[in-house]
């Protein structure tokens, strides 16, 4: 007699079931079907096509009424299974029809998860599961603006989806990239452009705070920073949740999905379940590869075969035309594994190997996913690599082939790109002189001036030469930053600029480097020159610092740190040296010392207790010395026409006005200043970075001194006759240093490479140009001219041991 | 293995490190990847700097006060002689777990 089989749930999964019950034994069951959706199976994966109008609903039709019809199925399409009675056998519907079953299938799938904003149950906010959200998708076009919550596979197909029909769609991730499960940084990164570049606005670290509405409709986003994001729309893409409610009443095996077992059996006799709702060995599901495998072990359980389901690695893509992503298997967790990256800039191609115990065990990439089932393959079947592992990145067909264009970067940028700042070149210019005969860097100068002032851009020049010229151009050798790039830091200052590269992502990828997220020495270097270029787009990057930047304290031997508070000019009073008396006491500093600086030095405070004495100093006005930094240190001073006899202008005060201006900016090597109130030159003006001799006549401005390992005089840069033009220049050679210095070269060494001249030219001559270095440097300013530990304190539990395991009672 | 939960991931910055206080000492938590932690000493065997002050790149720690790089994933240093000892991590639900026992904590039993 046939059995009677009753499918809760007409989803992708149970209908690879029917599919395979009514090849293998036609006529097994007699199955009934319910789907709480108005319709039966479909492939819910082409929604986003339909969404893009790549493809039509009817295309994405698995099984259409005379499939059903052929399988002897009865269809009960948009009818709810509402209670199941396990002892009696027996489903009842919606309506309250009651049918007995001999064996039962769950196929409910999930159900999306919807973040309980204040709001979510407004008119117009939506998930992406169903043919009912995608309609309302498809029902907009231009002139429509649309919120999606998730930046991961699914937000991320809806959104291009909706800008393919011309809706204005920002996208609001809560973490730094773009499908952080599947893709590391630089991938994120690449995703990202590609998106944006089909004019959606993607926000990433954003946190959504509440849902606004009018008259019961959605009306905007406000994030917690309070930015209001207005929508017609708001699609939540965040997560799904194993539908199991039903299976719950039933008293099924429960946990985040239904049990199963391997042959897909639940703990209730004669039911199964296959798909997202299922739960096997502790795992979930949400990619249809798995459900097909245990769709199949399904059938054969019901026909009385044996079959086991077996989890396996997984992949991912994204169905986003012109988007290219792949990425499979375990790339972000294990033991004892090796990286392989290969970047080409010029493509917009990133690949990423992880290799572990010589197999395969992940892979990222994007912008060339060709080779990416190959990879998947390995990693599937755990191939030794041992062998190819030289050349594996290349994939199957390049076995032994070539490497990556260390110039591909260069090659890569686009003719409008600025080469030279000093003399505005962009490359055009300069390729059409190579290809009027200038074929070396002395011609390409003289006819085109390109690095033929600062001359940072030389390295940049010479490649393009090499580019253009192939073998023909001999390239001499350059000083790289550090093994995980091939250019100088004049070049990747440079192509920071002209690419305008704003993320470390972006300079990892666009430039070609070797390593995943580069190195002790190019990392500081890296967000260095990107805070100093872009320094309110840029956001500064604490886990790229030095550890004295990072603990705003130099640390010392032994662990402990030394805390400096600022003494403007050196000036202080008997309320800021009872609290820097009081604060020792309090934290038990063993030395106090008087720097060479002119101020006090605390050596030897606790990590822990930086927070706690930076607070209690910032009480009495003290604020961040920075002894530690790339940055301003001191401004010393001597006394001036306060009290000296001899003093011919006020240098304390002046010294005083410079330190508050040029407070908190980062440089690329430490920048201490000297005012001296006459030539007799007591604050050792000379040998500072920036020196100021005061004069009768006015202020005498030097840089490039130092006191250091070299011993260096200032070379005289101007004299001034007023305070303000003083501080003018001050501000404008400070500028000038951050924008084309090298990393850890103090001013003395990048004088040595721009020249006397040319400085003199920027900031004594052209006043223009000093009018817009101050006014780039007081741009950066308005970001980066605070006390750093008054914001740290803040977070004093960052500076304590995450965990105390010594505490804890043992037994 | 006796499994404790010392904290969630997102208590160490990306690419950064925190320290746990455990009676073998202290022990460095590096956070060198979005999902992806290693637990290895503090103490560099060099003159004693504290890892977890150093720069995180890759799956290294390079240490503060001179340099050393060391592999986290084998507690072997780059291009010198010396190691530091690494113990088992395992994160659940972004919650970081370290193993009591490795640690010299007693076992409960
Ligand atoms: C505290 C202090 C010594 C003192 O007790 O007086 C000091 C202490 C250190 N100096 Fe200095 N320097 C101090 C004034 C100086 C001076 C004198 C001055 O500024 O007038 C010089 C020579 C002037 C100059 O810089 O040209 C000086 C030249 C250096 C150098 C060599 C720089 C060079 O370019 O050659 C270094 C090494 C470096 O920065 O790379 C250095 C580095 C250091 C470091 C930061 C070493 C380190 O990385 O750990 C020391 C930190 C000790 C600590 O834990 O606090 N210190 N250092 C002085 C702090 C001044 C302040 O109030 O901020
Ligand atoms: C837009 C979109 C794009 C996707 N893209 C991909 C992709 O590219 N690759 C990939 O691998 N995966 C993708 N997925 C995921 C994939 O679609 C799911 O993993 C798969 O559909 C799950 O199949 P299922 O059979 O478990 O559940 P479903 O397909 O969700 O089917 C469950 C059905 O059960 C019905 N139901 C629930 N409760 C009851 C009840 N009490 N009574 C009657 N019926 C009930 C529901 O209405 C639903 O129709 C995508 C998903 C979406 C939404
Ligand atoms: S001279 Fe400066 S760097 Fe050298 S030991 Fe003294 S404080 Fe340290
Ligand atoms: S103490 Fe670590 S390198 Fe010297």
């Amino acid at each position: 007699m046939q059995q009677k089989l009753i499918v809760i749930g007409a989803g992708m999964a149970s209908g690879r079931v029917l599919e395979h019950l009514t090849e293998d034994a036609h006529d097994a069951y007699d199955i009934t079907l319910f789907n709480a959706e108005p319709r039966g199976n479909y492939n819910r994966i082409m929604l986003s096509p339909v969404l893009s109008g790549e493809k039509t609903y009817e295309e994405i039709v698995t099984h259409d009424d005379a499939w059903y019809d052929e399988a002897a199925v009865t269809c009960r399409f948009g009818e709810r299974v509402a209670a199941i009675d396990t002892a009696a056998k027996t489903v009842t519907a919606e309506n309250g029809d009651v049918l007995a079953y001999d064996k039962l299938l769950f196929g409910t799938g999930s159900t999306p998860f919807m973040i309980p904003l204040p709001g979510h149950d407004l008119d117009g906010v939506i998930a992406y599961r169903d043919l009912e959200d995608t309609q309302a998708m498809m029902a907009l076009g231009a002139g429509n603006k649309v919120v999606v919550i998730g930046g991961g596979l699914l937000g991320l197909e809806a959104a291009a989806g909706m800008a393919a029909r011309g809706v204005e769609v920002t996208v609001v991730h809560i973490m730094g990239h773009l499908m952080e499960r599947q893709l590391d940084e630089a991938a994120g990164y690449l995703l990202r452009k590609s998106l944006e570049a089909k004019g959606i606005t993607i926000l990433c670290g954003a946190n959504s705070k509440e849902i606004l509405g009018e008259d019961g409709k959605v009306r905007a986003l406000m994030l917690d920073d309070g930015t209001e994001l207005p929508c017609d729309l708001l699609v939540m893409a965040v997560g799904i949740r194993p539908n199991v409610a039903l299976a719950q009443e039933a008293g099924l095996a429960v946990g985040r999905g239904i049990h199963v077992d391997d042959r897909m059996l639940t703990s209730v006799e004669d039911v199964l379940a296959v798909g997202e709702c299922v739960e096997h060995d502790g795992a979930v599901f949400g990619l249809v590869a798995p459900l097909y495998d245990q769709a199949r072990v399904a059938a054969q359980t019901l026909l009385g075969k044996e079959a086991a389901f077996v989890q396996k690695s997984l992949s991912t893509k994204l169905k986003v035309t012109g988007c290219d992503l792949f990425s499979a298997g375990d790339f972000a967790e294990g033991e004892g594994r090796e990286d392989i990256v290969f970047r080409d800039p010029s493509r917009g191609v990133y690949k990423r190997l992880v290799i572990e115990n010589d197999r395969l065990v992940g892979a990222v990439m994007y912008g060339d996913t060709g080779d990416g089932n190959w990879f998947f393959g390995l990693i599937k079947d755990a191939t030794d690599i041992t062998e190819m592992r030289e050349t594996l990145i290349f994939g199957p067909a390049y076995q032994g082939g070539s490497t990556a264009d260390p110039l591909s970067a260069v090659a890569a940028l686009p003719p409008e790109a600025e080469i030279c700042g000093c003399n505005g070149i962009c490359k055009s210019t300069i390729t059409d002189a190579i290809a009027a005969g200038a074929t070396d860097l002395g011609a390409v100068r003289a006819t085109t001036k390109a690095s033929a002032s600062c001359g940072t851009c030389t390295g940049l020049v010479e490649q393009i030469l090499q580019v253009t010229l192939g073998d023909d151009f001999q390239m001499p050798a350059v000083q790289t930053v550090c093994g995980c790039t091939e250019l100088s830091h004049e070049d990747v200052r440079r192509l920071i600029k002209s690419q305008a590269l704003k993320s470390q992502a972006a300079v990892w990828q666009e430039l070609g480097w070797r390593t995943p997220n580069g190195c002790h020495v190019c990392r500081p270097a890296v967000n260095y020159y990107l805070l100093a270029d872009w320094p309110v787009e840029y956001q500064d990057d604490p886990q790229s610092r030095f550890v004295n930047e990072r603990k705003h304290a130099n640390i010392q031997k032994d662990g402990t740190f030394s805390v400096v508070p600022r003494m403007w000019g050196g000036i202080t009073n008997p309320d800021e040296l009872r609290a820097i008396a009081d604060a020792a006491d309090k934290y038990n500093v063993p030395t106090v010392k008087v720097t060479g600086g002119q101020r006090i030095d605390l050596l030897g405070v606790r990590g822990e207790d930086l927070p706690y004495i930076w607070s209690d100093l910032n009480k009495a006005g003290l604020v961040s010395g920075h002894a530690y930094s790339k940055g301003l240190r001191t401004v010393k001073t001597c006394v001036g026409t306060d009290h000296c006899r001899f003093g011919t202008q006020d240098s304390t005060g002046l010294g005083i006005k410079l330190e508050k201006i040029l407070w908190g900016s980062w440089t690329p090597h430490k920048l201490k200043l000297g005012v001296s109130g006459c030539p007799r030159n007591c604050a050792e003006a000379t040998c500072k970075d920036i020196g100021i001799v005061c004069v009768d006549s006015g202020f005498q401005i030097g840089i490039g001194g130092a006191a250091g390992m070299d011993v260096k005089e200032t070379q005289l840069l101007g004299q001034v006759e007023t305070e303000e033009e003083a501080i003018a220049v001050v501000i404008a050679v400070t500028q000038a240093y951050r924008e084309g210095g090298k990393y850890l070269d103090r001013i003395y060494k990048w004088l040595a490479k721009v020249g006397l001249d040319w400085v003199q030219a920027q900031v004594m001559e052209d006043l223009e140009n000093r009018k817009a270095l101050v006014a780039r440097f007081e741009l950066s300013q308005s970001i980066y001219r605070k006390d750093p530990w008054a914001e740290q304190a803040k977070e004093a539990e960052r500076f304590a041991p995450i965990a105390d395991l010594t505490l804890e009672a043992a037994e | 293995m006796t499994w404790m939960d010392v904290g969630h991931i997102n208590d160490i910055p990306l690419r950064g490190a925190r320290i746990v206080k455990t009676p073998l000492g202290c022990v460095g938590l590096f956070r060198t990847d979005v999902a992806e932690v290693h637990a290895a000493s503090n103490s560099c065997p060099h003159k004693g700097g504290p890892l977890s002050e150093g720069i995180v790149h890759g799956q290294k720690v390079t240490c503060p006060l001179h340099n050393w790089v060391f592999d986290l994933t084998t507690g072997a240093a780059v291009g010198e002689e010396g190691r530091i000892d690494i113990y088992p991590v395992r994160l659940e639900a972004g919650r970081i777990l370290l193993d009591g026992t490795a640690l010299g904590k007693r076992s409960a039993a």
